[in-house]
């Protein structure tokens, strides 16, 4: 209704074509199945029982299409939601706090990614997950500073994006995801480098 | 005197109430009973008449209803020996029942049909005895203390002894009188006391119907708690569906809005209100989550305290040790505890960590919150807490502080996990 309509004409204005806008579930389904879309973005809660339609679609859809980037928005963001999202890594997939949307932008550079096969979590997902490790384990390690690039690389960023983001140069954000990756003794591979900063999170 | 079994025993009996008021039990279940025998005996015979209508076989089967109506009479009348009164036995109908349910309801109750085999045992065995007793032991007191009247004008023949004088009339009433009136009235004190137990057993509350009782008010206070989960449920539904669902397609206009305008005061104030709209958004979640958590709705007490201990400002940790899911009130109520608990930690205990531990023993759900912080928490002054003492009291759960000037302070709840026995 009237999120769809913002988000259409928001999708619209950046030159993405909206094939379906649908408001439940098994609908969702099945437009997706007869004209599979790059990218889906879905609620979580969706009529008709209100709870956590959304994710389920999503793990439907990957069962089905394992490559299609999916993008769940929520009105509430929990990390305790991430592992039914993250469970296949092998399409792009977001999870955002609805209120991202606003910040047009940075919503389409998400969508971008997600429609990459890349990983795009919620700040706030991010900061919950830091905030379990703050204490113990090599995340005591790093730095104020490799904390911050971590929680951007979380985000899904790349290196350019995250020295914008801190007003450094691109080689001082190499120097630190060096460091992170090395302090967490995290595989380095560009693609998959959120799902690894993820999967270290949640451990 | 708070029956007659203790006055009996008292030395004072024959000058208290009690051997009067044991007369007055007796001698007026003479006429109670008579009416109740008539009256049964009249419907039996009325509706045995009426049997080949339906009419009569629909009186048969309201024959509890004489006895709701004989229990109401007799629990009256045993308040003369019994002071204390005789409590229903008949269960509390529910206000919404109309007057033909609950005719239906007592009519099957057993309390209804006890009463009425009261009613035949008064009618027939119990007016008789208390009409033999009483009535014997009254007419001779009668007679003893008109016997100086009676003998002056005529003899009178009192077993073995014949009065022909006043005289003689008067030393009979002096010497005779009391003896007589003594024994009657413990006779009659036992007899009256017997009855009156009798109508005790009969007509009083069984153990189960007390248990049920129990019961079922244990049920309204949960269908209580319930209804206010239902309710909590609703407003969050509410706020999500509207007011949620427009804040965030503000936010999104006004995204949109400052993409096309040009830099400058415009384009400032646009931003600004777009802030201000996402602050509200953010105000919202907070204020959702205390009324319905969704994260417990979906994935359960541990997940959610997961969630509120990462909010927290000091280190938490959790341990919980609980099967998948608990009945939702439960988890409601001991999800609302905790979060109370840690906020009152985060501000009041000056703690460097806590610790949540839940687990199940038997079948009651125990969670302990431990902080080390300074202690001597004063539960009155948490407002908080209170509500959720009342909330775990429906739930049969109990609250328990204990906080040492110096620490630790540590919160136990315990409550029943399950809700259906």
């Amino acid at each position: 209704m009237l999120l769809r309509e913002g988000l259409a004409s928001i999708l619209d204005r950046a030159g993405h074509e909206v094939r379906d806008s649908v408001g439940d579930a098994d609908t969702l389904l099945a437009v997706v199945r007869k004209n599979p879309p790059d990218v889906v973005i879905t609620d979580v809660r969706m009529p008709p029982g209100h709870s956590d339609e959304g994710l389920r679609a999503a793990a439907a859809i990957r069962a089905d299409f394992p490559a299609m980037g999916i993008l769940v928005l929520s009105q509430y963001v929990a990390d305790a939601y991430l592992s039914s999202l993250l469970e296949s890594t092998s399409g792009g997939i977001g999870y955002l706090l609805k209120d991202r949307v606003g910040h047009v932008t940075e919503f389409l550079a998400s969508l971008d990614r997600v429609a990459d096969g890349g990983t795009v979590v919620d700040p706030e997902v991010v900061r919950q997950l830091l905030a379990r490790r703050r204490d113990d384990g090599p995340l005591a390690a790093l730095t104020p500073r490799e904390l911050e690039v971590l929680a951007l690389m979380a985000e899904g960023r790349v290196n350019s994006s995250i020295a914008e983001q801190l007003v450094v140069s691109e080689a001082a954000v190499r120097k630190h995801v060096g460091n992170i990756f090395a302090k967490l003794q995290l595989e380095e591979g560009h693609d998959r480098r959120v799902s690894a900063v993820l999967t270290y999170l949640r451990r | 005197m708070k029956s007659v079994w203790v006055a009996l025993a008292s030395r004072r009996y024959l000058v208290s109430s009690w051997p009067w008021r044991s007369y007055a039990y007796l001698l007026s279940s003479v006429p109670v009973g008579a009416i109740t025998i008539a009256v049964l005996v009249a419907a039996v015979g009325v509706s045995t008449v009426l049997s080949p209508l339906i009419i009569g076989i629909l009186m048969l089967t309201a024959f509890p209803l004489l006895g709701v109506l004989i229990g109401v009479v007799e629990r009256w009348r045993v308040r003369l020996m019994l002071p204390g009164g005789v409590a229903s036995p008949h269960a509390v109908m529910p206000a919404r029942m109309s007057r033909r349910e609950r005719l239906k309801f007592r009519r099957r109750e057993q309390a209804s049909v006890r009463a009425l085999g009261y009613g035949v045992l008064l009618g027939t065995f119990v007016a008789l005895v208390s009409a033999v007793f009483a009535g014997l032991s009254a007419t001779v007191l009668g007679v003893t203390l008109a016997a100086p009247v009676i003998a002056e004008h005529d003899a009178l023949a009192m077993g073995p002894w014949t009065l022909d004088s006043d005289g003689e009339g008067i030393l009979f009433v002096v010497t005779f009188g009391p003896a007589w009136y003594a024994v009657t009235s413990y006779i009659l004190g036992c007899l009256a006391g017997t009855e009156a137990e009798l109508a005790k057993a009969l007509l009083g509350p069984r153990e189960e119907e007390l248990q049920r009782n129990v019961a079922a008010l244990r049920r309204s206070r949960l269908d209580l708690v319930d209804a206010f989960e239902t309710e909590r449920a609703r407003i969050e539904r509410h706020l999500h569906d509207g007011v949620q669902q427009r804040l965030v397609g503000l936010t999104m206009t006004l995204g949109l809005a400052e993409l096309d305008l040009p830099e400058g005061e415009g384009k400032r104030l646009v931003v600004k209100a777009h802030t201000e709209a996402e602050a509200a958004l953010a105000d919202l979640r907070e204020a959702v989550r205390g009324i319905h958590p969704r994260v417990l709705v979906d994935l359960g007490l541990e997940a959610a305290v997961r969630e509120v201990a990462d909010r927290s400002p000091l280190p938490v940790d959790v341990r919980m040790a609980l099967p998948s899911r608990l009945p939702r009130p439960i988890e409601a109520a001991a999800y609302f505890v905790i979060s109370e608990a840690l906020g009152n930690v985060a501000k009041h205990a000056s703690a460097t960590r806590c610790e949540v531990d839940g687990w199940i023993d038997g079948d009651r759900l125990v969670v302990a919150i431990t902080d080390n912080g300074v202690g001597g928490a004063d539960p009155a002054a948490g407002t908080g807490l209170t509500g959720l003492v009342t909330r775990l009291d429906a739930l049969g759960g109990t609250l328990d502080l204990s906080s040492p000037p110096g620490g630790p302070t540590r919160l136990r709840m315990e409550c029943p996990c399950r809700l259906d026995d």
